[in-house]
C-alpha cells in the first residue's frame, strides 16, 4: 500500500461523508440566509413580497418612517420594540444567571447518582413542548388563573389583577423557556472547579465573599459568559413567548419579523430586521469564541 | 476542623433553598398543566372530578388525529434524513486525515440551526421555497425540518464515536477484514446506541417545532404545534391540557431513552433551541 493510494482513499471517504451534510445545509441554510440578507436590500413588492431593485429603504425604516405628508419621522415605535427587546433580554439573562448560579453550584456538589437525576430534571423542560411549556404559564397567570386565585383567598386583592398580557408576563415565560441554556454551561465550569484551590482560599483567610469573588468567580467565568449569550441571542428573537404571554401587543423583535412576512406584508423590512438579529448573534458568538480562545491559551 | 472547613468551602447558605425555588418554578407550571386534564369540568383551574373525559375528547378528534398524522409523517423522515446526514458526516470528522479547514467548515455548516435565531431560520426558508418556487405542501416542512435536526442528530453521534475504543478496529484490520467489513461487524454496532439517541433527539425537535412549521406549512399541513397555537390562541380547554400531556409524556419516554443509551453525554450537547 503506498501513500498516495492511501491519501487518495482519505480523500474519497472524507468528500462521501461530508457531501451529503455540505449540500443540504448549503441548499437550504445557507443559501436561504443569503437570500435574506440580499432581499433586505430590495425594493418592497406593492402587495406583498419583493420587487428586485436595489434600495436601502429596509434599513433606514429601522430608524425613519416616513409620514403621510412625504416627510421623515423617527421610527418610534421600532424604537419602543427594540428597547423592550434588549431591556427583557437583558433582564432575562440577569435572573437567569441569579437562579442558576447557585442551583449549578448546589446540583455539583450533589452525590453521582443525585447528579444525574437532578440534571435530567434541568434537562426535560428544555427537550419538551416549548408551546406547552408557556401555555402553561397562561392558565397560571390568566385572570381567574392560580396566582389570582391565591392572591384573592389570602386577601390582598379584592378583585384579579391583570398579570396575563404584560412584561411582566413575558419577562416570566422567558426566565422560564431558557433557564435550562443557562444551567447546563455553568454547571459544567463549576463542576471542573479544583476544590484545591477553595482551601488555599480559605487557607489564606479569604471570606466566602472574598473566595467567591476572586476565585470562584473568575474560574467559572466561561461558563457564565457561555450561559448568558446562550440566554440572551434567543430571548432576544423569542417569538412564542411575547406572542402568547404578551398577547400580541407588546411586541418584540421575533414577533416584529414574523409580522412583516404575514399580514404587514413587508418582506425587505422583515429581512433587514432578521440581518440586525443575525449581526447581534454574530457578536455575541464572536466574543464567545474570543473569551474561549483566551481560556485555552 | 478540616470536615467543617471543607463543609464551609462547598456550601454556601441559601444555595440550596434557591434550587428547590428552581425546581419548584420549572415544574409546577407543567404539574398543574397536567393535573387539570384529568378535571372533569370544563374549568381549567377550578377542580371537579377525576375524569379521562378529555382524553377521550382529544382521541376522538378528527382535526386532531389529522395533525397527529401530519407531525409524524414529517417527523419520522425528518429523523431519517437528518441521521443519514449525520452519520456519515460524524464518522469523517472523528476519523483521520480530514483536514482541518474541511472538518470545520461541515461542522460549522451543521451547527448554524443552533446558532441562528428560528425565527429568522423560519422565515428565510419560506422566502427560499417562495423565490425559487418549491411547492411540496407537507414536502416543504419534511425539508425544513431535516435541516433543521441534523445537528440534534450529530451531536449524540459524534461523542459516542469519539468514546470508542480505536483499537477494537485496528484489530479487525489485523485480523484482515476490510474496512467496510470492520466498519460493519465492529464499528456499527459499537455506534449503534448513539445513532438511536441522535435519532429520538431529532424526532423530538421535529415533533416539537412550532416557528418554523408556522411559515412554511401551507393550507392542510397543519401539524400537532400548530393545531396547540390554535386552540391557545381561540380557547384554553382541558382538552389542550390533555393533548399537552401526551406532548410532554413522549418527549419524557424519548429523552430518558436517549440518557440512558448515552450514558447521560447529552447533557453538555445542548445548543440555541428556540
Amino acid at each position: 500500500m503506498t501513500t498516495t493510494t492511501r491519501a487518495q482513499r482519505i480523500r474519497r471517504r472524507t468528500i462521501l461523508g461530508l457531501t451529503p451534510a455540505v449540500t443540504m445545509m448549503g441548499a437550504f441554510m445557507v443559501i436561504p440566509l443569503i437570500l435574506v440578507v440580499v432581499m433586505s436590500f430590495m425594493t418592497r413588492g406593492q402587495y406583498g413580497g419583493i420587487v428586485w431593485e436595489f434600495s436601502t429603504d429596509a434599513y433606514q425604516r429601522l430608524i425613519y418612517v416616513t409620514r403621510l405628508d412625504g416627510s421623515l419621522a423617527y421610527n418610534l415605535s421600532f424604537l419602543a420594540i427594540l428597547s423592550r427587546s434588549l431591556v427583557l433580554a437583558g433582564l432575562t439573562t440577569l435572573i437567569c444567571l441569579l437562579i442558576a448560579f447557585p442551583t449549578a453550584f448546589y446540583v455539583a456538589r450533589q452525590s453521582q447518582r443525585t447528579k444525574s437525576i437532578l440534571l435530567l430534571l434541568i434537562m426535560f423542560p428544555f427537550w419538551s413542548n416549548l408551546l406547552v411549556r408557556t401555555t402553561s404559564w397562561i392558565i397560571i397567570l390568566r385572570d381567574f388563573g392560580f396566582v389570582n386565585q391565591f392572591l384573592m383567598w389570602v386577601g390582598i386583592t379584592s378583585e384579579p389583577i391583570t398579570l396575563l398580557f404584560t412584561n411582566g408576563a413575558i419577562l416570566v415565560g422567558l426566565v422560564y423557556v431558557y433557564i435550562p441554556f443557562m444551567i447546563l454551561p455553568i454547571y459544567t465550569s463549576v463542576e471542573r472547579l479544583d476544590n484545591g484551590l477553595l482551601e488555599a482560599s480559605f487557607d489564606l483567610f479569604a471570606t466566602r465573599f472574598q473566595t467567591v469573588r476572586h476565585v470562584i468567580g473568575p474560574l467559572t467565568m466561561p461558563g457564565i459568559i457561555a450561559g448568558s449569550i446562550l440566554v440572551f441571542v434567543p430571548s432576544l428573537g423569542a417569538f412564542i413567548t411575547p406572542d402568547l404571554l404578551g398577547g400580541g401587543k407588546k411586541l418584540m423583535l421575533g414577533s416584529l419579523i414574523h409580522l412583516q412576512f404575514t399580514t404587514a406584508r413587508n418582506w425587505p423590512y422583515g429581512a433587514s430586521l432578521s440581518v440586525l438579529l443575525l449581526a447581534a448573534v454574530l457578536i455575541a458568538m464572536f466574543i464567545l469564541a474570543r473569551r474561549a480562545i483566551r481560556a485555552r491559551g | 476542623m478540616a470536615r467543617a472547613q471543607r463543609r464551609k468551602l462547598t456550601s454556601y447558605p441559601g444555595f440550596g433553598v434557591i434550587t428547590i425555588f428552581f425546581f419548584g418554578f420549572l415544574y409546577l407550571p407543567i404539574m398543574v398543566l397536567i393535573a387539570f386534564s384529568f378535571n372533569s369540568s370544563v374549568s381549567i383551574s377550578v377542580w371537579e372530578t377525576f375524569s379521562f373525559k378529555w382524553y377521550a375528547e382529544a382521541i376522538g378528534n378528527t382535526d386532531l388525529q389529522k395533525a397527529v398524522v401530519n407531525t409524524l409523517l414529517v417527523a419520522v423522515v425528518a429523523t431519517i434524513g437528518a441521521v443519514l446526514i449525520a452519520l456519515p458526516a460524524a464518522v469523517v470528522l472523528t476519523g483521520q486525515g480530514v483536514s482541518k479547514r474541511a472538518a470545520s467548515t461541515a461542522t460549522g455548516l451543521m451547527s448554524l440551526p443552533l446558532v441562528v435565531p428560528e425565527i429568522v431560520i423560519a422565515i428565510a426558508t419560506l422566502v427560499f421555497f417562495t423565490s425559487v418556487g418549491i411547492d411540496l405542501g407537507l414536502g416543504n416542512v419534511m425539508i425544513a425540518h431535516t435541516v433543521f435536526c441534523v445537528p440534534f442528530a450529530l451531536l449524540p453521534i459524534v461523542a459516542r464515536l469519539r468514546s470508542l475504543d480505536h483499537r477494537l478496529s485496528e484489530a479487525a484490520y489485523d485480523l484482515y477484514a476490510s474496512r467496510p467489513r470492520a466498519f460493519r461487524l465492529i464499528t456499527l454496532p459499537l455506534l449503534a446506541p448513539g445513532v438511536v439517541s441522535g435519532a429520538m433527539l431529532a424526532f423530538i425537535v421535529s415533533f416539537d417545532n412550532f416557528i418554523i412549521t408556522l411559515m412554511v406549512a401551507g393550507a392542510g399541513g397543519t401539524t400537532l404545534p400548530l393545531y396547540i397555537y390554535g386552540l391557545v390562541k381561540t380557547q384554553i380547554t382541558p382538552e389542550l391540557n390533555a393533548v399537552s400531556t401526551g406532548v410532554l409524556l413522549l418527549s419524557l419516554v424519548l429523552l430518558t431513552c436517549a440518557y440512558v443509551l448515552t450514558g447521560g453525554r447529552i447533557a453538555g450537547s445542548t445548543g440555541a433551541k428556540d
